[in-house]
């Protein structure tokens, strides 16, 4: 079996609230491999966020490991954080996802920017990229002028443009119609696959998990079970319809 | 692409894409500057109008009736002092200083002047620049400040007419205009200047005065030879000359009466004004980065450094307000060209420069706060927590 692109090794991060710790991260495992698209589900404060801030390193755990391509996040300082995050990690948000007065092929283009691939792959990749999401007409438009399902496809175009190892998606449907939230994630799941990357997609939406390849239900800030099957995937989300 | 570029890249992006909102920031720091700079001028201009002869004197120290506190009007020097203090050997030239004020009443509407006198040759004497100087003795002849010229279109060659109150009747006296001066006004006026003996025989004088002919000037314009040291020349006159203090230019210009406190005055305005623009500038910049935290969270999030998003928004600061500088700079120019010579406005002056570096500074100053703001935003905010 080939090296997990991320592994996670019992996790911990402890919260303080009114002077009781609360484990919001409670002793959590997992491994995502290369190509396989992963959703996080669960009930609100059950860990999900902080789980994905945490491999987004965003957030420091209180113990155990998080290894990224084979490097530990414990193990770096801010700039190595930083320069992870720009290079081996790509993102889409829930909300004010994108730069607002960059156009959507600059919002694209940034992530080559800050990686300094610009000059090498210059504007025909995003173009292509955004093409290949149905934003062909719509490279030139600021963000305002994008409805939100474009705004998420963009979004997407930039988490992938760069190459990532890791893909990240907090909750990348929560402002769109049922229509459109499907649309995005079959779009995100398939340019996962296809590229090989390793996705890993936040969301409360169960129905959402039919384009993922595995699902990680947490409760309580641990793991309360994993779909692993698609059979097993294919009744949670038909539990919610 | 390296943390500086990048910072460009998003400073400039931001401010064309939201150019119509900078543009107006910009008219903000425009106004602020055109308010800085008038009153920059005005300082200027208010200080010539009251300093200006004395500044320009061709002298190193003035000297003044002992206890008359460098007050000019307050001194008497006499014409045995005068003769005492050119005897001393560190003295190039003395020359005696006659103040006064009068009016002229032969322009189409009356004018308030300085009648000064000053020894033809001697320090104290205004440089001509149109004209010849004028002759000693009671030759009548007057050279005038080029602001009366362009305020009452007197010219070289003609004659003006005078009123000065003798005891308690009111005289009026002819004086041919032989050349103009410039840069000689004095307590905020402009200046006419005689021989000596003219202006005893025209200035304004009370009865008691009228009874003695001998002139008393206020003060001596001193110039010292080349090379003797000033602290060695004061001593020298001060042991050999008696009841009299010195002072320098500087010292003088400083007890002119009311200089010293119309001076901070501006200075305060000045001052206050700067402040206040500090203050506006630095809301917008705060208040812009407060409507950017979950924008400037993704930046972070996506691996932008602090570095350059500190940098973006310093590059913001800092084009801004040089264009409102800029652009204020240029209507003020545009302003300051429809203003009369009457109104003490001077923009070429070094309080000028230093309103403009100011205000070049302002923007970064009152923009720290928000840039120091924008650096602490953690990226965490991109994803909801806080």
């Amino acid at each position: 079996m080939t090296q997990p692109v991320l592994e996670v090794r019992d996790l911990v991060k402890t919260f303080t609230l009114d002077g009781s710790p609360i484990n919001a991260i409670d002793h959590v495992s997992f491994q995502v491999h290369a190509g396989e698209f992963l959703a996080v589900v669960g009930p609100s404060g059950s860990g999900k966020t902080t789980l994905l801030s945490i491999l987004a390193a965003l957030l420091t755990p209180t113990s155990g490991h998080v290894f990224i391509d084979g490097q530990e996040l414990s193990q770096m300082n801010e700039r190595q954080r930083v320069r992870l995050r720009r290079s081996r990690i790509g993102f889409t948000f829930q909300s004010n996802n994108l730069i607002p007065y960059l156009t959507a092929r600059e919002n694209v283009e940034f992530m080559l920017r800050l990686n300094g691939l610009r000059g090498r792959n210059g504007r025909a990749r995003p173009d292509e990229l955004l093409g290949r999401l149905g934003l062909a007409d719509r490279l030139h438009n600021l963000p305002a002028q994008l409805s939100g399902g474009e705004q998420q496809r963009v979004a997407i175009a930039r988490a992938l443009i760069h190459d990532p190892a890791l893909v990240l998606a907090d909750e990348p449907t929560a402002a769109l119609d049922t229509q459109r939230a499907f649309q995005v994630v079959e779009t995100f799941a398939s340019l996962i696959h296809e590229q090989n990357r390793t996705g890993i997609m936040v969301t409360h939406d169960l129905r959402m998990c039919k384009y993922v390849d595995r699902v990680i239900q947490m409760r309580d800030g641990q793991i309360a079970r994993e779909y692993t099957t698609r059979e097993e995937i294919e009744s949670l989300t038909q539990s919610v319809r | 692409m390296s943390t500086l570029q990048l910072a460009f890249y998003l400073a400039f992006k931001e401010i064309w894409r939201n150019r119509g909102r900078f543009f107006l920031v910009s008219l903000v720091i425009a106004l602020i500057t055109l308010l800085v700079l008038f009153i920059a001028a005005l300082g200027e201009g208010l200080a010539n109008g009251n300093k200006q002869y004395i500044s320009n004197l061709d002298a190193q120290f003035i000297v003044f009736l002992e206890k008359s506190d460098y007050i000019i009007s307050s001194s008497r020097i006499e014409s045995s002092t005068v003769r005492a203090i050119r005897r001393v050997d560190a003295v190039d030239a003395a020359g005696p200083i006659y103040t006064s004020v009068t009016e002229i009443v032969s322009t189409a509407k009356p004018l308030k002047v300085s009648l000064l006198a000053a020894e033809p040759g001697q320090p104290g004497t205004p440089g001509v620049i149109t004209g010849r100087a004028y002759r000693g003795g009671d030759s009548r002849e007057a050279v005038i400040d080029r602001n009366i010229a362009l305020r009452t279109g007197i010219q070289v060659g003609d004659e003006i007419r005078i009123r000065s109150v003798q005891g308690t009747d009111d005289q009026f006296f002819n004086l041919k205009v032989v050349g103009l001066t410039e840069g000689q006004s004095y307590l905020f006026q402009p200046t006419i200047f005689v021989a000596p003996s003219s202006w005893e025989h025209i200035r304004p004088q009370s009865a008691a005065d009228q009874q003695d002919d001998t002139p008393f000037a206020n003060i001596v314009a001193v110039r010292l030879r080349p090379g003797v040291s000033a602290e060695s020349a004061r001593r020298d006159l001060l042991a050999r000359v008696q009841s009299i203090e010195i002072a320098d230019i500087n010292t003088t210009i400083a007890n002119i009466p009311g200089y010293s406190a119309q001076q901070s005055t501006v200075q305060t305005q000045a001052f206050f004004t700067l402040l206040i623009g500090i203050l506006v500038i630095g809301g917008f910049f705060q208040i812009q980065v407060l409507q950017k935290v979950p924008q400037i969270g993704v930046l972070k999030a996506i691996g932008s450094s602090n570095a350059s998003v500190g940098a973006a928004s310093v590059i913001q600061i800092v084009v801004i307000t040089a264009l409102g500088v800029t652009i204020g700079g240029a209507f003020t120019y545009l302003f300051s060209l429809g203003f009369p010579p009457s109104i003490p406005l001077v923009f070429n002056g070094a309080r000028s420069l230093l309103a403009i570096l100011a205000l070049t500074l302002i923007g970064p100053a009152g923009g720290l706060v928000s840039v120091i703001y924008a650096i602490r935003i953690e990226p965490l905010k991109a994803l909801r927590l806080q």
